[in-house]
């Protein structure tokens, strides 16, 4: 820790820790308490974006949903014959929805659910609750095919949630883009960190971060209209709108990220690094690759990590670019990440309803995900940061 | 830089207390196939009744559904039927039905590139090929070449028609692909010689549409205006509004009545879609 | 011994040593250098392939006209009503996250000492919400504010009123999610500012008799002024081409009114070009009024974007005279 550093320069942030002495005044403390308490804004968003998010994905955890397509339904009398408490539950009423409601509201809500099975489908999944841990998860031989499925098909007289074929296409487009990101951007991070000329460089950075100015709607827009059709003519493959194209897309948003926090690591590899290599004989490019780049390879692990955290949470360029949710790995398939799904469906579900929480719930996963990723890159740079300026 | 923050702030305050006047509009929301035939409806109906005033908005069909559940909606708009689920939030909101009314019709039209020989397709062969049973187009007499299949995103209105009533509830093919909107699925036809996809009849250009026979013996039907109204070309759907009962009246029901009158339905066949036979217009 | 020392220049790369060629040299330097100049090279094919089928309908009338005729002809669209919604979304924005971002970031380097506990648990939260997706800043706006907070005040302001005022997409519930979503950026540029304020200013001020806050006032920030201002323009650049934030809690795809209440829905350039590029009508049609749009977003986020390096060269400029 930094017991080693000068008392001085530990006080040099806490410069307020001169005592506060006879000048404080009452008004002043209460003034400080409250930027104090502002300050602590970020931590209540991040802590109210978690609530908030997993409220409405609460019933999904708790297996608490019922998506059955055909429910049981009493006629007049029986229903009306229930006891209050019963006949409140067998309307999925809230208690002050249903102290609310006159006779005339119970007795059409309970019409409601005659007539809605009087159309039931004659399929045996009818009755299935598709929001159970193991229809989300596992695979099942649901009518028409032939063999167990992972089928992700939320629209239809019979809900299919499975979301291991968006959770592949999430990954699936997640790992192109990295792959398409990470060695283009290392490489331009290590020229203009270590071999451009400064002049060269002084241009270089800005011209790559300004590639990060490109709203993501604009790369969306941009693969859709121009690069669907030309990489599909280079490569020649069946499906026009896949993970390939979708993961080269998102590779561009993902490269001015992975650019900046590589470049910034190498460029915190102390000077005296390179002057030692150079004054022992070797040329500019070893002490790039054998000094610097093994120095400062705890960053570019976390540009990496950092990346694909982007990469899984744009939303965007995927929606626009992918399509079909098939559980594939190949590439040239189509794929549909889980920040699609939510953006396209959400508008159209029933609001409150299980399609409705299940998207909740794969926004939850994906903060989680998102949330451990950024932790993980980010101890890395920290730590890289006091190894490379000697307080570790 | 203090004065420009005292005019924001004054502002933004005139902002906060005028957002508690509400003026006496008619709000409609909903599908957003349909955004471009309320715009038109609310144009004319404006020019006629000075007094009136309508605004519209997009969002899709749920979202239409969700507000006029909350009442901050006079009029939704939808390209489907609205659900059990939908109906029973309103009622426990508002405590009745919202009143259904049909107010236009829209063809479904199946698309094939320009350069594909068929000419024709049954219901149960267009079914084979979406659910993905039938993958090459020799099969329907076509070049020897496999079916690439395009589909609507799977929250539209279209693809649930489509499903319900071309598929009879048969999940379609795990790799037919779905699109944002009935545009980008056009461009895709129009660059893929294989392709097949379907959208609304108002949208045309840039492909092939095929005729349709409602089994193999009856003739095929062309999509056209007289086709669609009179029932004989197989895939149609009808086009909705829904209102809160309570708020049908006045302004807002004569507003609904003008839609579904001679001068409406006029307006219907300018912007693509179809009128409503007459026996439905009431 | 600091790292970042710049005075002493390192030599320039030698591609070729002591008049050897260097095969190694040549491919490192090479190859590395091709990815530097394939990134350039894709953002100016992008920036020119946009420039050069929009230009045309990048006119006055365009950028003026409504969107109420015709908003998918060319001949007669406008993105009038998408400029005001973007605009007044980023200004409530940058109301709403600068005076938070900046109090946080005076928090931080001014009052609280740097080893403290409750200084490392604010960096990890300002770092984390600096990666939460995009998508998830939108079902949090949709779940809190709008659902949250909205449906609250209508119970409060507008008890037994039939209809959601507050509760439905909004520009304010818009622009909240925005600020959640930006406050990093102007905590980060902020701090930054503040870090680079020679020590003996405060020192100086204190000396004098001045108080804490006196001395945070009337010395530190003024002197971090213009480091507020990039972290404004970098909040305003990163938010003014979002989209998936925005597509629950206020952007719709049709409401050609301006929007004139904070409670109002409104349009939005970077929706808007989703939706040309998506749900128009005839897309071969559309084609130029889509690239115009794009135009005009590029445009907005760009001249934001290079304002923010300006201004921070200009400030650190000034910081390495003042040290």
């Amino acid at each position: 820790m930094s017991s080693e550093a000068p008392s001085f320069a530990r006080r040099s942030h806490g410069w307020m820790g001169i005592k506060r002495g006879h000048r404080a005044r009452p008004l002043e403390w209460i003034i400080e308490k409250g930027i104090q308490l502002v300050s602590y804004s970020a931590i209540v968003m991040v802590f109210l974006i978690f609530i908030f998010v997993s409220r409405e994905a609460m019933p999904i955890f708790l297996g608490q949903m019922d998506s059955a397509a055909v429910r049981p339904a009493l006629s007049v009398d029986e229903a009306m014959k229930l006891p209050k408490e019963d006949l409140r539950k067998y309307l999925d009423m809230t208690p002050d929805e249903f102290v609310k409601a006159d006779a005339e509201v119970i007795k059409m809500l309970v019409d409601l659910r005659i007539e809605s099975s009087a159309n039931e489908t004659t399929d045996k999944d009818a009755k299935l609750n598709t929001t159970q841990w193991s229809h989300l998860l596992g695979p099942y031989q649901w009518t028409g095919y032939t063999k167990p499925e992972y089928i992700w098909q939320p629209v239809g007289t019979i809900h299919k949630y499975n979301i291991v074929p968006l959770l592949v296409g999430s990954l699936k487009v997640s790992f192109v883009a990295l792959a398409f990101a990470l060695p283009l951007a290392l490489g331009a991070a290590i020229y203009v960190s270590q071999l451009a000329n400064p002049r060269t460089k002084e241009w270089l950075k800005p011209a790559i971060e300004l590639l990060a100015g490109l709203p993501s709607v604009v790369l969306g827009f941009f693969a859709m209209i121009v690069m669907a059709t030309f990489l599909q003519s280079v490569f020649g493959y069946a499906t026009r709108l896949n993970a390939f194209l979708a993961g080269i897309a998102l590779g561009l948003a993902v490269i001015p990220l992975v650019f900046t926090i590589a470049e910034d690591a190498l460029s915190s590899v102390p000077r005296s690094y390179i002057q030692a290599a150079l004054a022992l004989g070797s040329s500019r490019w070893q002490a790039a690759y054998k000094i610097v780049l093994p120095a400062a390879i705890p960053g570019v692990f976390a540009a990496a990590v950092l990346g694909f955290g982007r990469a899984l949470g744009e939303t965007m360029i995927v929606l626009m670019t992918s399509s079909a949710s098939i559980l594939s790995w190949s590439v040239f398939d189509s794929a549909r990440p889980i920040t699609a799904s939510i953006a396209a469906e959400l508008a159209e579900a029933v609001f409150d309803g299980h399609h409705y929480r299940i998207l909740f719930m794969l926004g939850t996963l994906l903060f989680a995900v998102t949330f451990s990723l950024n932790l993980i890159g980010d101890i890395v740079v920290h730590r890289l940061k006091r190894r490379l300026e000697g307080k570790a | 830089m203090n004065k420009y923050m005292t005019k924001l702030a004054v502002i933004v305050a005139l902002a906060f207390t005028s957002s508690c006047v509400q003026a006496a509009i008619i709000v409609v929301k909903g599908s957003d196939t349909m955004v471009i035939l309320a715009q038109k409806w609310a144009e004319t109906y404006m020019q006629k009744n000075a007094d009136a005033k309508i605004q519209v908005a997009g969002g899709g069909s749920g979202v239409g559904f969700a507000a006029l559940q909350q009442q901050t909606v006079d009029i939704a708009n939808a390209s489907r039927k609205i659900k059990s689920k939908e109906i029973e939030t309103c009622i426990k909101t508002f405590g009745k039905r919202p009143t259904e009314y049909k107010v236009a019709l829209d063809g479904l039209t199946v698309y094939v590139n320009s350069d594909n020989p068929i000419k024709e397709l049954s219901l149960d062969q267009l079914s084979s090929i979406f659910t993905g049973k039938v993958k090459n187009w020799k099969e329907f007499g076509g070049p020897d070449a496999g079916i690439s299949v395009y589909s609507r995103e799977n929250s539209s209105g279209t693809y649930e028609f489509f499903k319900e009533n071309v598929l009879k509830g048969q999940d379609l093919a795990a790799n037919a692909q779905p699109m944002q909107g009935t545009a980008a699925l056009l461009q895709s036809v129009a660059k893929d010689k294989n392709a097949i996809g379907y959208g609304g009849a108002a949208f045309g250009a840039g492909a092939k549409h095929i005729a349709i026979k409602k089994d193999d013996s009856s003739p095929a039907i062309e999509p056209t205006e007289e086709t669609i109204v009179s029932g004989k070309y197989p895939i149609w759907r009808y086009l909705f509004v829904y209102v809160n009962p309570s708020l049908d009246k006045g302004q807002i029901a004569h507003y609904l009545n003008w839609i579904r009158s001679e001068e409406g339905q006029g307006v219907v066949k300018n912007v693509g879609y179809f009128p409503l036979p007459k026996n439905l217009r009431e | 011994m600091n790292p970042h020392d710049l005075s002493e220049p390192l030599p320039a790369p030698a591609r070729f040593k002591r008049g050897r060629f260097d095969m190694w040299a040549f491919l490192f330097t090479g190859a590395t250098g091709a990815c530097t100049y394939l990134i350039i090279t894709i953002l100016f094919v992008i920036l020119g392939n946009i420039i050069l089928n929009g230009h045309s309908n990048f006119t006055w009338r365009f950028l003026t006209g409504g969107a109420d005729k015709g908003m998918y002809d060319p001949a007669t669209a406008g993105v009038l009503p998408m400029i005001v919604g973007t605009a007044s979304r980023i200004i409530l924005m940058t109301i709403f996250v600068i005076p938070i971002g900046v109090i946080t970031a005076l928090y931080m380097t001014e009052y609280a000492s740097s080893t403290s506990w409750h200084i490392r648990i604010i960096r990890g939260a300002v770092a984390n919400l600096a990666g939460v997706p995009s998508i998830v800043f939108g079902l949090f706006g949709w779940g809190f504010f709008l659902n949250f907070i909205g449906q609250n005040m209508d119970e409060i302001l507008h008890p037994g009123g039939a209809s959601a005022v507050w509760g439905k997409p909004a520009l304010v519930w818009a622009s909240l999610t925005l600020a959640v979503m930006t406050l990093p950026v102007v905590v980060v540029a902020t701090e930054e500012a503040l870090k680079s304020i020679p020590q003996g200013l405060r020192e100086g001020s204190l000396a004098l008799g001045a108080t804490k806050l006196q001395t945070v006032l009337r010395i530190v920030l003024p002197q971090a002024m213009p480091g507020i201002l990039t972290g404004g323009i970098l909040a305003i650049s990163r938010a003014a081409g979002e989209v998936a934030p925005i597509l629950f809690t206020g952007a719709v795809s049709y409401y050609p009114e301006l929007p004139k209440l904070l409670t109002d829905p409104f349009m939005d350039l970077g929706y808007h070009v989703f939706i040309l590029s998506t749900q128009s009508p005839n897309i071969e049609q559309t084609r130029p009024l889509l690239y115009a749009t794009v135009m005009a977003l590029l445009l907005l986020t760009f001249v934001l974007n290079i304002a923010a390096i300006i201004v921070r060269a200009q400030m650190r400029r000034k910081m390495r005279l003042l040290q």
